[in-house]
């Protein structure tokens, strides 16, 4: 089954399982089931509690709080995850802070559905993976949709617990399909899921036993799909194998993972979209390297898109964003 | 929180009549912030705090028609709409004073206070969609709640504010949206922020709107009235703007704004209003009780950690 269809079918359990939980966004009403029809039929089934909004993405946040605090599960649909900028004072100034400023007498858990990335040439606003401006944002966890993901478990995990959530789910897994781990194997990579308790897991993946890896990659998203292509290229064609680890979490970090394979393998490179500096793969370089100082055969290597605008053009987009080719490179300094 | 039963010395005693209570519960607030901005002068208090002095009525009028399962959002000007709503000088107190024993545990301090059915936030205009959200939960809910949110006429010079009246009339949320123009925003003249027509904004989205300019208690009362039983009986949103004035700085610190206007103002704030309409001995008796209770607050207060 593909992403988008998953995602959608996880949203029908949801609604359907879940009274709490409400849906909102803008141009999701059927037929057209938002931009990317991950919404489709939500309107049809659920009318009640599924709206779309006009073109107020403040609205659309602030609207989704007043629910979370009034009991209900609202899952904000923003288009394009570009279009956060215009949720982050909802984020930063309202839904993150009534837990804590109100002492726990209230719990806010909103979540939004944010497509992101490029790779496709909608440009410098419409392409962008902007979720590094809302990692590290106090009592917000960011999650990640990624193929060997079930989107089923983000919403479960969501409605268990009474945090706010960002769900960044990268456009161009919607047409690509789920490859969740099955009898410990992902295709002919081996699969293993590792987590601290209460964290929805990483999952492991590399073509031989972790202790025969000579570095851990770890990456989210498209970027992790992207990532496990050149893995299992480079394992098959040279014999050199990494063990890629995928979290669904990717704020705060679940370390646990990353520590495990990296204490077999003493190296590690973070793969991320984003543009470069300040970044999800800064923040587990400074970590990693603080828990291993003495014991790395390298410096953590961060990878991460140049720090500019998303050209249009897709042969500048193709050298500006985060592709195979960079991580190959990147992977084979690395084991150098 | 724990629900604590309020002082009859300050919110009402079971015996007397409106015009006493109304006129009770405005001098509680305006002692409450009157003692507050003391022992800021005192230095005993870090931060800021804004004021609502020359507002209360605004305040006891309106949380006369609140219900307990209503849900109230107030802004940085928050005292006299939670006082109004809960009578909860200790909790409010001990909050801004920084102690364990506060609303929000001395987290929250002046701004932002939550308690049963209230919140306030410190950033303007993005306390409107979310009382809308809670209107949306509210209508989805079934009875008859309703969403209160204070706005204030700086307010509207945020965007959020115009999302959500789009939004509010065009899903018919039963959202209240009571806009406190005191005429200044901050240290700026809404004439040197506003352009256009303040009532016709609303309008705009098909709101209805009711509006007052005046410091009386129980004229602004009526008008609530009805707009409070508009939003709980039709399940739509309706704006009420009250013309009013604020005679507090904005915060702690002067606002520059012109004394000889706000010394006429002191000439029609709500206690000099309303007062006359109380027999002398039971103003008198009144004005006592609040002393008397506002200051063993404060003792108590004092006293905790």
């Amino acid at each position: 089954m593909i992403y988008s269809k998953a995602l959608n079918e996880a949203l029908h359990r949801a609604l359907g399982e879940d009274n709490r939980v409400v849906v909102l966004g803008e141009d999701i009403s059927d037929p057209y089931g938002g931009a990317f029809k991950v919404s489709r039929g939500l309107t049809t089934a659920f009318p009640e509690r599924v709206k779309t909004t006009p073109v107020s993405e403040q609205a659309i946040a602030g609207i989704a709080a007043g629910l979370a605090l009034g009991g209900y599960r609202p899952i904000a649909e923003v288009m394009f995850g570009d279009f956060l900028s215009l949720c982050f004072d909802q984020l930063l100034n309202h839904i993150t802070k009534y837990n804590a400023m109100y002492a726990g007498q209230t719990t806010c858990p909103v979540m939004f559905r944010a497509p992101m990335g490029g790779h496709r040439g909608y440009g410098p606003t419409h392409s962008q993976s902007i979720e590094k401006h809302f990692l590290g944002m106090p009592h917000l966890r960011v999650l990640a949709a990624s193929p060997y993901h079930a989107p089923h478990d983000a919403f479960a995990d969501f409605l268990a617990k009474d945090d706010p959530v960002l769900f960044v789910e990268h456009k161009l897994l919607y047409p690509k399909h789920l490859t969740l781990p099955e009898n410990g194997a992902v295709g002919d990579f081996m699969a293993r899921t590792e987590s601290s308790p209460g964290v929805l897991p990483s999952v492991c993946l590399s073509l031989v036993p972790r202790e025969d890896c000579a570095l851990t990659v770890v990456a989210y998203g498209y970027e992790a799909q992207l990532a496990a292509s050149v893995i299992e290229k480079l394992g098959m064609e040279e014999e050199l194998f990494c063990e890629l680890v995928v979290p669904a979490q990717i704020a705060p970090v679940d370390y646990a993972p990353i520590e495990a394979s990296v204490a077999s393998t003493r190296r590690l490179l973070t793969v991320e979209e984003g543009t470069a500096g300040w970044s999800w793969g800064v923040q587990i370089a400074s970590s990693i390297q603080r828990t291993f100082f003495g014991k790395l055969a390298k410096p953590v290597e961060v990878l991460a898109s140049q720090p500019t605008v998303i050209p249009g053009a897709r042969r500048l987009e193709q050298e500006m964003l985060v592709g195979a080719h960079h991580i190959e490179q990147k992977i084979r300094e690395a084991l150098s | 929180m724990e629900a604590v039963s309020p002082d009859p010395r300050l919110f009402g005693r079971p015996d007397e009549d409106v015009d006493a209570r109304l006129y009770r519960r405005m001098r509680f607030i305006r002692r409450f912030e009157e003692k507050l901005l003391l022992l800021f002068e005192e230095g005993i208090l870090a931060g800021t705090t804004h004021c609502s002095i020359g507002q209360e009525a605004d305040a006891v009028a309106v949380m006369a028609h609140v219900r307990p399962g209503d849900h109230t959002f107030s802004n940085h000007r928050c005292h006299g709409h939670y006082l109004a709503r809960t009578g909860d000088a200790l909790g409010l107190y001990a909050e801004i004073m920084g102690k364990d024993a506060g609303v929000c545990r001395g987290i929250g301090g002046s701004q932002h206070i939550c308690a049963p059915g209230f919140k306030s936030n410190g950033i303007q205009g993005g306390i409107v969609p979310t009382a809308a959200g809670i209107a949306w939960a509210q209508k989805l809910a079934g009875g008859d709640d309703i969403s209160v949110v204070f706005i204030g006429d700086g307010t509207l010079g945020e965007g959020a504010v115009y999302e959500t009246l789009n939004i509010a009339q065009l899903w018919s949320l039963p959202l209240w949206i009571v806009l406190e123009d005191n005429g200044w925003s901050q240290s700026t003249p809404l004439a040197a922020n506003f352009a256009g027509d303040m009532r016709m904004r609303f309008e705009a989205f098909g709101l209805p709107v009711s509006e007052i300019d005046s410091t009386d208690v129980k004229a602004i009362e009526t008008v609530v009235a009805a707009d409070a039983d508009h939003v709980r009986t039709t399940r739509t949103p309706h704006v009420t703007i009250l013309h009013t004035y604020r005679l507090c700085n904005h915060s702690k610190s002067s606002d520059a704004r012109p004394e000889d206007e706000v010394k006429a103002r002191w000439a029609t704030e709500p206690l000099v209003v309303h007062g006359p309409r109380l027999q002398d001995s039971l103003r008198d008796t009144i004005d006592a009780d609040v002393e008397a209770a506002l200051d063993e607050v404060i003792a108590h207060a004092r006293s905790l950690p």
